[in-house]
């Protein structure tokens, strides 16, 4: 298994973990008290603003800990260059992740059209946007797989 | 024309042999490629942009022709490797 192909599958397991973590977390300390802030606009507001700062250190943090860690075990370097191969797949991956988040994004503004709640809304945004980065590394995966 | 699958072959393998065994990394090296990327392309995986052909057939001396070659539709090798192909994709 190639780098890329372990990086992808590590960045899978990091988004799983922070998505799952946080969900938990913004549950429990404030949703299970007061379920009444499903409809605050004000604490969606703050749940995306606060996740994003978050999914990213941790995805820092957990590709420098894996890159350590493949180094210990394989002593193999990591990949000083990307080629053509790298920017082809890496373009193929970003056009199916924008496709995923687009139709995440109608399915959200369907949700109010068809006068569902605002949290409907909110978790459909939030639920693409993690689906698409998803499917854009498992697309990785497989591209590099295939070849390209 | 997306779905069709194009049959290019390459000698890359050959001309490696040829060229005292150099190795997949080396001519990466002088490519300016990864590793990966030149496994992908002696595999038939991956056909590498005009630039990158013409920089591996420079590498190893040789015309474009010589690592590459092209089956148009009408060639028998083609309609060999698509009936191939076809019977791969029914197993």
């Amino acid at each position: 298994m190639g780098h890329h192909e372990k990086q992808s599958i590590v960045s899978i397991i990091g988004s799983v973990l922070v998505i799952g973590f946080y969900s938990l977390y913004v549950y429990r300390n404030y949703i299970q008290a007061d379920m009444e802030l499903l409809n605050d606009f004000q604490f969606w507001g703050k749940s995306f603003l606060y996740l994003i700062p978050v999914a990213i250190v941790v995805q820092i943090v957990i590709q420098i800990l894996f890159a350590i860690a493949n180094r210990i075990i394989t002593q193999e370097d990591l990949p000083d260059i990307t080629d053509e191969r790298d920017k082809l797949i890496e373009l193929k991956c970003i056009r199916i992740s924008h496709w995923i988040f687009i139709l995440g994004f109608m399915l959200a503004m369907g949700s109010l059209a068809m006068g569902m709640k605002p949290y409907v809304m909110f978790l459909t945004l939030i639920s693409s946007g993690f689906l698409a980065s998803l499917a854009s590394e498992a697309a990785k995966i497989i591209y590099y797989r295939m070849g390209a | 024309m997306d779905n069709e699958k194009v049959f290019i072959s390459n000698n890359i393998r050959r001309l490696r042999f040829f060229a005292g065994e150099m190795t997949q990394q080396e001519l990466a090296d002088r490519t300016g490629v990864t590793r990966q990327t030149i496994v992908a392309i002696e595999n038939g995986k991956y056909f590498p942009s005009l630039e990158l052909a013409f920089r591996i057939a420079h590498t190893f001396n040789v015309p474009l022709s010589d690592v590459f070659t092209y089956y148009p539709e009408n060639d028998p090798v083609h309609k060999k490797l698509k009936a191939k192909q076809v019977k791969k994709e029914k197993q």
